[in-house]
């Protein structure tokens, strides 16, 4: 009755071959566990970077100050700071520098670390042709590749407008909450930015929690512990960062006080 | 007497390892809703076999739940909808009648198709045989409480233990990763004494081979739900824990080896 199977199983096929292990601490990213790892510790320097950054930038509230009898954006006045950071330690703008490089750093490894375990997951996965049934995956955990894409896009989109100044006429270097009104003020990039702001928190919100788990920090008694502060970091990020370009385009936030001197004429260079 | 119930299934049926697969429809009236899942299948077959058709196979063994050798997917959970239940303890009056219940086999790049239903899980063998076991002397059967294991101690390695090795989590995993299956096996010897001797050695080489089969963890959850054991993701964070320690303890040992 019963007829033979066509041919034999070859087994299962290696996804993965070992090859010659690197000098410690480097053999810890040839590995997935390791690779792991990096994504989580440059997680945190990265959750760190977009927490600190939106703090810095809720100085767009505070608007124009009095310094030395002259009037400045208090934004203005930050974005100097930070140029002038542990000066004289460092001449200014080295240890601004010092944090571009290890933000870059963190950045590239991560997202590294992100497409390889992508590749490798996507070697290891065979499709179910019947319809899944997901019960524990959310659409944040479902989704970080695709809202990791969507932040770096944005990056990129961001640093040339903002940092680089290469999308607006308008853009003045070191004339901070000028060049910020300028460019929210345009509702396209306030879209965008809004977008973008969304995917970051969805993102954030399954990094959050995930990172307890990859670094094992995961203990029963504290079970609640890593779902409750993906939460707030992401409803932070998302209110935080929404209020910008909605204070913007509400005109809550403006750049047009007469008494600021704008910096071009202060003759200030970067 | 018990209530029955007609069915409408739609089967993964495949004839080998190389052949194409594809799903079949079948009918299956009548089925008590006291019959276990693989029961209902073996009905179904009783009438393929009367019909002269080539029977479906399916894994399975002990039936009660304890050996891990049965499972499927059922409509897109792996041991059906039913928690902390293998799916030869999934009974049928936990289905509706005229119910369409689509089986798949587990799907993984470690877990090739042998025919219908059933797969090669060897993959999860090889990293058993990394370091699943207890390679040093213990000498002979020591007396009761010689060891002192705390309560707790002996409870966390209970609910690692409880693994039965069907595989669920990885085909639950959205990256078919091995990670639950590894960390329970791991947790349950490097959570006790006897254990300690060769911890670092067999957390290396466990996780090194669970990683030339299966894919890595996103953290989704999705194993600790398929579980039939309902054994805890926490379990992944030891292992992930202990696999960076074991990375530096050994690499202290490097000079030692011979």
């Amino acid at each position: 009755m019963a007829t033979p199977t066509t041919s034999r199983p070859a087994g299962p096929q290696k996804i993965k071959t070992r090859g010659r292990e690197l000098p410690f601490p480097l053999n810890l990213y040839q590995t997935a566990v390791g690779k792991k790892w990096v994504m989580a510790v440059t997680g945190i320097v990265l959750i760190g970077f977009v927490l600190g950054h939106m703090f810095g930038n809720l100085k767009l509230y505070i608007g124009p100050v009095q310094e030395n009898g002259v009037w400045h954006y208090d934004l203005d006045v930050y974005a100097e700071f930070l140029r002038e950071l542990l000066v004289p330690l460092f001449p200014r703008t080295w240890f601004l520098w010092l944090i571009r490089f290890g933000l870059i750093g963190a950045f590239v490894l991560h997202i590294h670390a992100g497409y390889s375990l992508t590749a490798l997951n996507n070697k290891a996965n065979r499709a179910y042709t019947s319809k899944r049934d997901w019960q524990a995956a959310n659409f944040a955990s479902r989704s970080t590749r695709y809202t990791g894409t969507i932040v770096l896009a944005y990056l990129i989109f961001h640093l040339a407008d903002l940092t680089w100044g290469l999308l607006s006429s308008n853009w003045v270097r070191g004339e901070v909450q000028a060049n910020v009104v300028d460019s929210l003020g345009r509702p396209i990039v306030a879209a965008t930015y809004m977008i973008a702001t969304i995917a970051l928190s969805i993102h954030l919100f399954h990094g959050t929690r995930s990172l307890f788990q990859t670094l094992g920090l995961a203990n029963p008694r504290f079970s609640k512990v890593p779902q409750t502060l993906a939460f707030g970091i992401a409803a932070i990020v998302l209110v935080g960062n929404l209020s910008f370009p909605l204070a913007v385009l509400t005109g809550v936030v403006d750049a047009d006080d007469p008494r600021v001197v704008p910096v071009s004429e202060n003759a200030a260079e970067s | 007497m018990s209530e029955t119930l007609n069915l409408k299934l739609r089967i993964w049926r495949q004839p080998g390892p190389d052949a194409p697969g594809a799903f079949t429809e079948y009918d299956a009236p009548g089925i008590p809703t006291d019959a276990s899942f693989l029961e209902m299948l073996d009905m179904v077959n009783e009438r393929l076999i009367d019909k002269n058709e080539v029977p479906i196979e399916f894994p399975h063994d002990c039936r009660e739940g304890i050996c891990g050798t049965c499972g499927v997917m059922v409509n897109g959970q792996a041991h059906g909808h039913e928690k902390n239940t293998a799916v030869c303890q999934l009974h049928m009056r936990k289905f509706n009648d005229g119910d369409m219940i689509e089986i798949e086999p587990w799907r993984a790049a470690a877990f090739p198709v042998i025919r219908d239903l059933v797969v090669d899980r060897s993959a999860l063998d090889r990293v058993i045989e990394a370091g699943g076991y207890i390679g040093v002397s213990t000498g002979n059967a020591p007396d009761a409480n010689e060891i002192l294991i705390p309560q707790e101690v002996a409870e966390t390695s209970m609910d690692a233990a409880a693994c039965i090795g069907c595989g669920a989590c990885v085909a639950a995993c959205p990256n078919s990763a091995g990670q639950l299956f590894t960390a329970a096996k791991l947790w349950h010897l490097n959570s006790l004494p006897q254990g300690q001797a060769e911890r670092f050695r067999r957390t290396e080489a466990m996780v090194e081979t669970m990683e030339e089969f299966f894919g890595s963890c996103t953290n989704h959850g999705e194993c600790t739900e398929a579980c039939p054991k309902g054994i805890s993701q926490d379990f992944i964070a030891y292992m992930n824990r202990d696999y960076i320690k074991s990375k530096v303890y050994n690499r202290k040992l490097a000079g030692q080896k011979n």
